[in-house]
């Protein structure tokens, strides 16, 4: 005959199988730190090296003659973030999906990328419409906007921390989006402060 | 259907037959990998715990191909959420019934 420990065990691990097969934990709180860290080294590089800041959606100066080479030099650093940024999170996730004993490609982690891929494929095709188009002021403003909008349709199926992560993008994304000299400062404090401050929370949330 | 007087379902006794239903109550369909993988068990002994599911009607089966590999989905059935939601009344109802 069980005893009542057995009965509270036998919740806990219904909770926890739950939990477990319909929400990718796996993520970790220093995948965001770093991305933050990175984000405002780019932000640094594109404003003090190549001296990108539009303060239009048209931006004549950065349009004009030397257009190829400020766009060309912004656009590969966000691309070098973005890569640095994934590898760091497909890292970090790795270790935290052997801790817990599980694999780090299983149901919930694709659910989790098919969930996102929607609004960032679109995000990201837009935005090279809007290089091609020369829209340049438009493109810190929408980054910001797609990128939150794929973690608020992501967060359901991980931790709940992360739906307010992606409504905070998409905030500062509008924000920019109607302030187009505040775009640079607004992706910086998106990708940078938001991430490390979100970062720092799960760390010590779930991983201290 | 089995139940004991304490109104548990004999069918969920086991820490397996409970882990399936507890995943399959979270989500709409799961393969047989992706269950095998979450509760750590072996081929053999998680499909004779399905058999057994099966058998109660409690769970439905689908079979399908991803190419040429076959695919069986795995879902809960309305006796089987019934059954389930029954037995977690039951478990709360005796922790709080001692306690």
């Amino acid at each position: 005959m069980k005893e009542e420990k057995d009965y509270i065990r036998d919740i806990a691990d219904i909770r926890s199988m739950m939990e477990r097969s319909s929400k990718f934990l796996s993520l970790s709180g220093w995948a965001g730190i770093l991305a933050g860290i990175y984000a405002l080294a780019g932000a640094y590089i594109a404003y003090a090296v190549f001296d990108f800041n539009p303060n239009e959606i048209v931006d004549s100066s950065i349009n004009s003659g030397s257009l190829s080479s400020v766009l060309i030099n912004v656009i590969s650093l966000g691309v070098v973030i973005l890569i640095l940024a994934l590898g760091t999170a497909i890292f970090f996730s790795y270790n935290k999906a052997n801790q817990r004993g599980e694999k780090l490609w299983n149901a919930t982690a694709k659910r989790l990328l098919m969930n996102m891929a929607v609004p960032f494929v679109t995000g990201g095709i837009l935005i090279l419409i809007l290089i091609f188009k020369e829209l340049i002021g438009l493109i810190a403003p929408f980054t910001l906007i797609f990128y939150g909008l794929a973690l608020y349709s992501a967060s359901k199926f991980t931790f709940e921390e992360v739906r307010m992560l992606g409504l905070t993008q998409i905030a500062l994304g509008l924000i920019s989006t109607y302030y187009i000299e505040y775009g640079l400062i607004c992706w910086a404090l998106g990708f940078g402060v938001v991430h490390i401050i979100y970062g720092i929370y799960i760390y010590y949330k779930l991983e201290k | 259907m089995k139940i004991s007087i304490n109104g548990l379902h004999k069918a969920f006794e086991s820490r397996i037959r409970l882990g399936i239903m507890s995943a399959l109550a979270v989500n709409e369909m799961f393969d047989f990998n992706s269950l095998k993988e979450f509760l750590d068990v072996t081929d053999g002994n998680l499909a004779s715990h399905l058999k057994a599911l099966e058998k109660e009607e409690f769970i439905g089966v689908k079979k399908s191909f991803v190419g040429r590999k076959p695919n069986t989905q795995y879902y809960m059935s309305k006796e089987g959420k019934k059954a389930f939601d029954e037995h977690l009344k039951a478990l709360e109802k005796l922790i709080k019934g001692v306690g």
